[in-house]
């Protein structure tokens, strides 16, 4: 085990030229760790509903306040980001939108997506 | 080339004549086969209708007291639901980081250390939503 490697590894982030293609697809790894942290709020709720209705309520107050609510305001749109372009990935999988314009016009058509249905998500929890 | 001057050459490659089959059944670079692929392509379709369904639960839920939602999530449908979509997210997600663990840490033992302690830590988060839904649903 001697043959260890000096140059620099894949993905070297530092040489690559910024443009939406590779943020995108940056962005859903980057959505992708933020989810998995959310996961534990996930779980949160559900142990505190299964530990009484003390615990639901602190879970509540804490998920309420205006701190918490941006946190869950960021973690949807995580969410549905993580939802928009992962469709697009799997399309991207299958070999389809490999043209320059079909990857740009999926692109952003999942960030349209993205947007909107946290937007949509919001709206039908205020109203 | 003469006899001597082959086995050298064999002796002086790392592993002797292993590697080539070793790379053939899948053991190359990435030490596995396509299994990991296929896991996280099929986790991430059975996630798409169970997002819609926890966030349109969400929604009905936002104002829902403790006695509410107890009742809600004691439902079979929810309750089998709510296990369903704990257990594959949290699949998903393992699978998702472990890939980005192995892309950006590039010291072996605290990637080892890393995949480990982040594969123990989802599979308790795993048992414990598994549990407090039961617990609340049975």
């Amino acid at each position: 085990m001697t043959d260890k490697t000096e140059r620099p590894l894949s993905p070297h982030l530092q040489i690559y030229k910024w443009q939406i293609t590779m943020a995108m697809s940056i962005m859903h790894r980057a959505t992708g760790v933020a989810l998995t942290f959310g996961l534990f709020i996930l779980g949160w709720w559900l142990l505190a509903a299964a530990s009484g209705p003390e615990a639901y309520d602190q879970f509540r107050s804490i998920i309420g306040h205006p701190a918490g609510v941006f946190v869950m305001m960021g973690l949807s749109f995580c969410l549905f980001y993580h939802l928009c372009t992962g469709i697009r990935h799997l399309f991207l999988d299958s070999g389809l939108f490999f043209k320059i314009p079909e990857i740009y016009a999926s692109g952003y058509t999942a960030l349209v997506c993205a947007v909107a249905l946290t937007a949509m998500f919001w709206l039908a929890i205020v109203f | 080339m003469a006899y001597g001057d082959l086995g050298s050459l064999i002796k002086s490659h790392k592993g002797g004549l292993k590697v080539p089959l070793t790379q053939a059944r899948g053991l190359g670079a990435a030490h596995q086969g396509v299994h990991h692929w296929i896991a996280q392509r099929m986790t991430a379709i059975v996630s798409i209708p169970l997002l819609f369904w926890l966030a349109w639960s969400i929604i009905g839920l936002v104002h829902a007291d403790h006695a509410t939602f107890v009742a809600w999530l004691a439902k079979p449908c929810n309750a089998i639901l709510m296990i369903l979509t704990c257990v594959t997210f949290i699949w998903h997600a393992a699978l998702g980081c472990q890939v980005v663990v192995e892309d950006y840490l590039h010291s072996e033992w605290f990637k080892i250390a890393k995949l480990i302690a982040m594969k123990v830590v989802l599979f308790v988060l795993a048992v414990a939503c598994v549990f407090a839904v039961l617990k609340v649903a049975l």
